[in-house]
Parts: structure tokens; C-alpha cells; sequence
């Protein structure tokens, strides 16, 4: 019975992960990221049609798990300490523009729900943060990178993902439902943290990837993923969220060897966080997704204009032409696996309604296929109207 | 030359700078990954720019392209109270006779009296290279000497 418990969970997982590359491939054909075709995946999956996952459920946990502590843990690795100083000291007002304009659509839909705090907070979350991942591939394909108004871009994705290591930490916190103390316990732990890890690696970061750094690439892997487990599990026992560890150990490696960890790790991340997405969609019930279908379209109209408004406003300050800034705009709509990598801890907490899934999902669904979209199209439409308009004044 | 520097957290930096004669900017995004972008702002909008991206090997063959004429013009302005020196700059083409064999074999200097004083190869220039050293299609020659001279060299190159 063992060996056939073994089959049908290969097969199943096979499975997965065959479907997960066709659609992958699908995403790739029409340009698109793949994030969304994972989630539709997992709700086809879901709903028990096609395959019926009971033998690999264990191990889609773990290895969703995995998949957010990479996840954060790449994201440490593209930033430098330095980086993030002096993009903090740079662009802070950006940030905080950005983060009350797009907080708010979140957090006034969720008290309309009434989902209450929990919910409020969660989807506080899901709203701000850009697809940073999205975003740079945005800048990269449409060639922008010479742009004037792309550093006052990226500055407000810098500034979004650590504020991420602040809020993550406090989302636990009231995820847990603990109390007042616990939770500002908690944050400030948190913040202690991220302070600690950018003088550390401001200046002993060579220490910290001497550490982990080898010739070997299989020893290098092992080293790494470990410690990178080790400081996600302690960040979970003082309640600090995986996630954040595993961020605050990839800024500390820096140079050569966080350069060597990314190409290492890359496909790694993709596996896992695949599993991620998957289990997100599988853990929303398809028939949850109607009566939320309005409000998470108006909530992707409302976030679209406030992250549009914040990338105008941003790039205005660094100079660039009304098309900069409305490239600006349109770069930061895209979200995608950092809103999820949020709804799915207030998913898997169970401290939120089972329409929180759906609307977090649909939102995410919308604004991953939209962004490119809005990013690539607004601007020659903009072009075209001014044309036209021009010969009438 | 006051380049600015721009980081661009999580790509790496850029680095550009403006042209005086066409109001354009020109300039380079280093990436962390060790490739390059060549970035040249559009016409009229300093706004915008065209990019192009590097593998580091086609960068460095960029730079010697256009540090070449640099090191020729250099080497004019030395010579130019020399009566009847000049210099040129010689390419080797593939199907020369003397790509792959080392620069002795061409006794440039017995037959024609003009000396390659350097050779720029893939953006590098190495300067006063002796009669061993390897020659390959597409290296640029630096070659010194009288008109006459020169034109025998170019001809020497391309027929052996």
C-alpha cells in the first residue's frame, strides 16, 4: 500500500508540474506573466474536476512555505544595503505618497465588507505593493531603462518592499489576534532587525557571504538554503514572519556571491513559488469568486488611477515630460506575488473570511494581466489623442 | 566630461552623459549580471531613450571601435612636425594571408618601412606588439610610416 501511496503522489505531483509548464509556455506565447495562469490553475484544480491532490497536500504545504521564504530571500538578493540607503534617503516621500494613496482603496473595501481590522490590514497589503518582479521585466522589454522617469520608479519599488519588512511582522501579529503588546513587540523586533542586518551588511556584508560562499556549487546551495530555512524558522518563532528572514539574509549577501546565489536559486524560486500560487488558487472556492466579482473590479479601477496618480506624481519631481510620467504611472500598476505572498498568510491564519480569498485573488488575476498591459498601450493612446486633438486649438 | 551617475536599485547603474552638437544623451545601464546596455536618448526628447543591449564581448568590440580613431589621431598629432610620416589604421580582413600567423611573418617593416605600432583587438589596444605576436581577422592595425609605405602595407595585408 506504502509503494502505491508513493505512485499516485508522483503522478500527482507530475502532474502539477506538467500542467504548471504548459501554462507557463501559454504565458510566454502571449506575453504574459505567469502568475495568473498559476492561480486559474490551481482554481481549475480545486475544484476537483481534474486531478484530486489528497496524496501531495503535505508536500505542496512545505514546499509553498519554501517557495515564500525564496521568494523574499531573491528579493533581498537584487538590492545592496547601499542601494537601499540611499534610495530611502532619496525617495521617502515617494514611498509614503505611495503607501497612503493605495493603502486606503484596500483598507476602505475591507470595512465595507466588513471583514473588520484583520481584513483591513491584510488588504492594506495586497493593494500597495507592485510587482516588482513584473515591473522590472516591464522596463526591460519596453527598453525604458535609460529613461529619465525609471529611477523614480524603481525608488518607490524599493521603498514598497522594505516597508514590506515592517508590515509583514505587524500582519502576523494581528493575524495571530495577539494583543496590543505582543504586537508591537513584534514590529519592533522587526524593525530592530532590518536595522541590525543594513549596518551589518553596510559594513561586514563581505563577512557574511565569506560565510556562505564556496567553489563547490552543491556544498554552495546546501549552505545557503539552509541558512536561509534556519533564519526563516527563527523569524517565525519570535514572530517576526519567515518571510522577513529570509529577506534581511539575502540584503546581507552581497557582491559576487548574492550575484552566484541568484542564478542558483532562480529556478529553485520558480518551482517552489509555482507550488505557492497553485495552493492559493486551490484554497479559494471558485464559487466565492461571483459576489466579489463587482467590488474587485472597482477596487482595480480605484487602485489603478491612485497607483497611476503616484507614479506621476513621482516621476513630475524628477522632471520628466507629462509621457514619462504617465509611463511612470502605468509601470506600477502590475501586482502580483508579493499581494499574494500577503493574502496567502492571512488565508492560511484563517483569521479572514473566505471572500477575502477570492477578492485578493480576482484583484491579483486583474491588475498582473493589466499592468503590462496599461504600461505598454497608454502611452501611444495618450500620444494619438493629443495628436488629434492638436490641429483643432 | 561630467558624466552623471544614476543608480537603478536592483538592475545596477547608469551612467550618461550629454552630446554638445545634437542635444542627445549617451550613455550606458551597467547591469549587476556584468552585461551592458547602450542607451542614446531619441531626437528632440531627452526624455526617452533607445536601448540596446550587450554581451560584454560585443561591448568591449564597441569601445575599441570607437577608441581606435583616438589612439590614430593621437598619434597624427605627434608626428605632425615630422615631415611625410602618417598614420593609419590598417584592418585585417578575414581571408588576409596573415591572419593566424604571427606579425614577423609580414617583414612589414623591410618591404615597405612602415611600423605597426599597435594593435587594437575586441576594444583592447596592445601597443609596440613584437614580431611573435599572433595576428587575427579583425584586428585593426595601427601602422606608421611614409604614404607611400602605407599603401604598400594596406596592399601587403590584403594579398600577402
Amino acid at each position: 500500500m506504502v509503494a502505491d501511496e508513493t505512485a499516485l503522489g508522483l503522478i500527482q505531483l507530475g502532474a502539477v508540474f506538467f500542467g504548471l509548464g504548459l501554462l507557463g509556455r501559454l504565458a510566454a506565447r502571449i506575453g504574459l506573466s505567469p502568475i495568473p495562469l498559476y492561480l486559474i490553475g490551481g482554481l481549475v484544480f480545486g475544484t476537483g474536476g481534474l486531478v484530486e491532490l489528497h496524496h501531495v497536500d503535505q508536500f505542496i504545504h512545505l514546499a509553498s512555505e519554501i517557495g515564500v521564504v525564496l521568494l523574499l530571500l531573491l528579493l533581498g538578493l537584487e538590492y545592496t544595503a547601499d542601494e537601499l540607503v540611499t534610495s530611502m534617503r532619496r525617495s521617502w516621500t515617494a514611498g509614503v505618497v505611495d503607501l497612503l494613496a493605495n493603502a486606503t482603496p484596500g483598507v476602505v473595501i475591507a470595512l465595507l465588507l466588513g471583514w473588520g481590522l484583520t481584513g483591513a490590514v491584510a488588504m492594506a497589503g495586497v493593494t500597495v505593493i507592485s510587482s516588482s518582479g513584473i515591473v522590472a521585466k516591464i522596463l526591460n522589454d519596453f527598453g525604458r531603462l535609460g529613461n529619465r522617469e525609471t529611477p523614480a520608479i524603481l525608488s518607490i519599488l524599493v521603498f514598497e518592499d522594505l516597508a514590506m519588512a515592517a508590515y509583514l511582522p505587524l500582519l502576523t501579529a494581528v493575524l495571530a489576534g495577539v494583543g496590543f503588546l505582543t504586537g508591537a513587540t513584534s514590529v519592533a523586533i522587526a524593525l530592530i532587525a532590518v536595522s541590525v542586518v543594513l549596518v551589518i551588511a553596510l559594513r561586514y556584508g563581505r563577512y557574511v557571504s565569506m560565510l556562505i560562499d564556496s567553489h563547490d556549487r552543491e556544498i554552495f546551495l546546501l549552505t545557503l538554503l539552509g541558512s536561509a530555512l534556519l533564519v526563516a524558522g527563527m523569524a517565525t518563532v519570535l514572530q517576526v514572519s519567515a518571510a522577513v528572514g529570509a529577506f534581511l539574509l539575502g540584503i546581507a549577501i552581497s557582491g559576487t556571491t548574492a550575484e552566484s546565489a541568484r542564478t542558483m536559486l532562480e529556478p529553485l524560486r520558480d518551482l517552489f513559488a509555482a507550488l505557492f500560487f497553485v495552493l492559493f488558487g486551490l484554497s479559494t472556492d471558485p464559487k466565492s469568486i461571483p459576489p466579489v466579482l463587482g467590488w474587485a473590479c472597482v477596487l482595480v479601477v480605484v487602485t489603478v488611477v491612485t497607483k497611476v496618480g503616484t507614479g506621476w506624481w513621482a516621476a513630475a519631481r524628477a522632471g520628466a515630460s507629462r509621457y514619462g510620467r504617465l509611463r511612470a504611472g502605468t509601470s506600477l500598476v502590475a501586482h502580483g506575488e508579493f499581494s499574494i505572498v500577503i493574502a496567502g498568510l492571512a488565508v492560511s491564519a484563517g483569521a479572514v473570511p473566505a471572500e477575502f480569498a477570492a477578492m485578493a485573488g480576482t484583484y491579483v488575476l486583474l491588475m498582473a494581466v493589466l499592468g503590462p498591459i496599461a504600461a505598454r498601450f497608454a502611452e501611444p493612446v495618450v500620444r494619438r489623442l493629443d495628436r488629434l486633438r492638436a490641429p483643432a486649438t | 566630461m561630467d558624466v552623471e551617475v544614476t543608480p537603478l536599485p536592483g538592475i545596477g547603474v547608469r551612467k550618461d552623459f550629454p552630446l554638445g552638437g545634437s542635444g542627445r544623451r549617451v550613455g550606458v545601464v551597467d547591469r549587476k549580471d556584468g552585461t551592458v546596455d547602450l542607451i542614446l536618448s531619441r531626437p528632440g526628447n531627452p526624455d526617452e531613450c533607445e536601448q540596446v543591449a550587450m554581451t560584454v564581448t560585443e561591448a568591449a568590440t564597441l569601445a575599441g571601435l570607437l577608441g581606435a580613431p583616438q589612439l590614430v589621431g593621437q598619434l597624427v598629432a605627434e608626428q605632425r612636425d615630422l615631415e611625410g610620416v602618417n598614420t593609419r589604421q590598417l584592418s585585417l580582413r578575414t581571408g588576409s594571408p596573415y591572419a593566424g600567423r604571427p606579425l614577423g611573418d609580414t617583414r612589414m617593416r623591410t618591404r615597405t618601412t612602415a611600423s605597426i605600432v599597435a594593435v587594437v583587438r575586441g576594444g583592447q589596444t596592445i601597443p609596440s606588439p613584437g614580431p611573435d605576436f599572433p595576428m587575427a581577422a579583425g584586428d585593426q592595425l595601427i601602422v606608421v610610416g611614409t604614404g607611400a609605405g602605407l599603401d604598400a602595407a594596406a596592399a601587403i595585408l590584403v594579398d600577402g
